[in-house]
């Protein structure tokens, strides 16, 4: 019989991330309160910005779906004992091939949907392939090599957006991606006369969740793809040797398992999630093209984030997306409601990570008392 | 002909920034300790020196306040990564997102709810203004000029050095030989955390006269990608950063120019050229061994 003691429930890492969360808050409620504001107020707000409208929430759902893509992308890597920072490129690769395929094909919905997802897959897909090759034929660390890459594709990006057939004339942005290769909710109601007016009609909070946003199914693929990958890791012979790569490269490779097509396989998968980001946010979001960048929009750092915060697992990246989302579309009522500035979301979020970074520690402490404690009641 | 003086100052001016960060990373890098956190300490170094600069309307005060701020920041990735065994890069993602929020914070607090501070009212004084061909040279050039000299000696000629590189390379043989090996990280981590807070305000007091969030963005990252491509030497390291700074000069004087090539490409050169120099070396870049890796005591 064994008993769970307290010490053992500290040590699950789903109760170590709680935590993590818990001091977070009260880091950024220390702050709030040296810089004179009433974090309670201030919570208060992040809180009504979030659940007091169900268009509110929607928002958050909407704004999760690259991240929690994004966040997945990194996980894949991660498992494979690569850091994929190149999220941000390879998303940027995804919307710029879904744009491009969305404006320039026709074809009937549902199916040009598909082949503007599947485009942007495969495109950012050889993204992350050539940073795996990069790094296990001549031992170019992917760090480096994405770095590079978020630049070139950002540039790529905006080049592109110059070209006469791609640019949409008098504006800094590309044209807009046809409509039949959208994945709003409830599109037809939407852009229908008929439609229109039944939703005007009602004014229930939920049709103004559905009319006022860019309510679309990238939430639903998202899930699924957390599922996808977490069923690959747990039932399949590659998500295991993709795993034991990250775990010991060297017993992989005395196992037969090819370390450097792992290595590219891991990289591709990643990155083609991060580009399956990119792209739904082209088919689901107004304004449906890509603009001018003058620097990165974050979304594959803020996935290095909702990855970390989600127990480096892709359900966990599910919930922490959102989560994430929570807090970073909820702080702009924080700014409004009190004035203290909503970057304090960004604090929190920091010191949460540095916690989880420095968790390991707490572990291990806590490993070493429960096995001298163990030790003293042998002998005892 | 006139194009000359200006390529120079513009190489320079984007060059000299990240240079004080790389030498950071390289002295962090040396040790043993991976450092991405260089972003946020560049930003928090940005904003210290922008914000401080305003309202002592000294330039230099405002510049050490920098490098103090950057400092600061790096205390808290030497704590996790020295003492705590952290993983380095989750560590440094976390110090960036801290140093981002702080500054944008403080900004907000300080500066009437906006994001960008107000113009400083003194900047860091030119050693050249308007010369020859449109040439304009900061004085952080000629500082940035004595840390690189400081930084090569002190790696390369002085006890210090070799035990950083030692620490960095093997650190449980410098644990038998009697070095320090926590508190050589430790310091190494700090001093890194004080060139990047230097580097962020290079820009804030030099290049441009104020703080905003995009005045860093992203050249903490390229600053490290300069360490290793620069083999983590500081000469190599600067050669790296010039180069960078180059390639913006070419995009800003043929940008506006009649030559048919679109800038966005030209922006893009450095990044391509760094990957393909990589493959070139193929991986033979003297990486500190022990780079990344916490020392934990009685562990081989």
């Amino acid at each position: 019989m064994t008993k769970t003691t307290v010490r053992d429930w500290l040590k699950k890492p789903i109760v170590g991330i709680l935590l993590a969360i818990a001091i977070g808050f009260a880091v950024g409620a220390i702050v709030l309160l040296i810089a004179g504001y009433n974090p309670g107020e201030a919570y208060g707000a992040l809180f009504r910005g979030v659940f007091s409208k169900p268009k509110y929430f929607a928002q958050v759902t909407i704004k999760s779906t690259p991240i929690i893509l994004t966040g997945i992308s990194f996980v894949v890597a991660f498992k494979s004992g690569l850091f994929n920072i190149g999220s941000e490129g390879q998303y940027i690769t995804g919307a710029l091939v879904a744009a491009i395929v969305g404006s320039q094909i026709n074809l009937p919905p549902v199916i040009h949907f598909i082949v503007v997802i599947l485009a942007a897959m495969v495109a950012a897909g050889l993204v992350g392939a050539l940073v795996g090759f990069l790094k296990s034929r001549f031992h170019v660390h992917e760090v480096i090599s994405c770095v590079m890459i978020n630049w070139i594709m950002l540039y790529l990006s905006n080049y592109m957006i110059t070209l006469p057939w791609f640019k949409k004339a008098g504006t800094e942005a590309s044209v807009e991606a046809l409509e039949s290769s959208w994945s709003v909710v409830a599109n037809n109601w939407k852009t229908s006369e008929e439609g229109l007016q039944q939703l005007a009609g009602s004014d229930s909070p939920w049709a103004e969740a559905l009319l006022k946003t860019d309510l679309n199914y990238g939430i639903l693929i998202a899930v699924i793809v957390a599922i996808g990958i977490y069923l690959l890791y747990k039932n399949t012979v590659k998500g295991y040797e993709l795993r034991a790569v990250g775990i010991n490269p060297h017993a992989a490779k005395l196992a037969g398992i090819s370390v450097d097509k792992s290595i590219v396989t891991s990289m591709a998968i990643s990155a083609a999630i991060a580009g399956l980001a990119g792209a739904l946010t082209i088919t689901g979001v107004m304004p449906h093209r890509v603009t001018q960048l003058s620097m990165h929009e974050g979304y594959g750092f803020a996935g290095i984030s909702v990855a970390l915060i989600g127990g480096g697992s892709p359900i966990g990246s599910i919930f922490s997306g959102i989560f994430y989302s929570m807090l970073t579309y909820g702080s702009a009522s924080i700014q409004s409601e009190t004035g203290a500035a909503g970057e304090i979301m960004d604090i929190v979020i920091g010191v949460i990570i540095y916690l989880i970074a420095i968790s390991s520690l707490i572990i291990m402490l806590l490993n070493r008392k429960s096995a001298k404690a163990g030790k003293a009641a042998k002998n005892g | 002909m006139d194009n000359i003086g200006i390529v120079f100052s513009i190489t320079l001016m984007y060059a000299t920034p990240l240079i004080f960060a790389a030498l950071g990373g390289i002295i962090s890098e040396r040790s043993g300790v991976t450092n991405i956190g260089i972003e946020g300490m560049m930003t928090i170094g940005a904003f210290a020196g922008a914000a401080v600069g305003y309202f002592t309307a000294n330039p230099w005060i405002g510049f050490a306040c920098a490098a103090a701020a950057g400092g600061a920041l790096s205390a808290l990735h030497a704590i996790a990564c020295v003492k705590f065994h952290a993983n380095q890069i989750i560590s440094g993602v976390a110090l960036n997102l801290i140093g981002l929020g702080v500054s944008l914070f403080l900004s907000r607090l300080l500066f009437d709810g906006v994001t960008q501070t107000l113009p400083v009212p003194n900047k860091l004084p030119k050693l050249v203004e308007n010369g020859p061909g449109g040439l304009n040279l900061d004085s952080t050039v000629l500082v940035v000029l004595i840390f690189i000299i400081g930084v090569w000696f002190f790696l390369y000629k002085s006890r210090g050095g070799l035990r950083l590189i030692a620490v960095g390379e093997h650190p449980a043989a410098a644990d038998t030989l009697g070095v320090n090996v926590f508190r050589v990280r430790f310091l190494a981590v700090i001093v890194s955390g004080l060139f990047a807070g230097m580097g962020g305000a290079a820009r804030t007091l030099a290049v441009v006269s104020s703080f905003s969030p995009i005045v860093i963005s992203g050249h903490g990252y390229i600053a490290l990608a300069a360490v290793i491509f620069g083999r983590w030497n500081p000469v190599g390291a600067s050669l790296a950063c010039l180069l960078f700074g180059f390639a913006q000069s070419l995009v800003v004087v043929l940008g506006g120019g009649d030559i048919a090539i679109p800038s966005q490409i030209l922006a893009m050169l450095p990044y391509i050229l760094t990957i393909v120099v990589l493959v070139l070396l193929r991986g033979k870049t003297n990486a500190p061994k022990a780079s990344g890796i916490p020392y934990i005591k009685g562990q081989r």
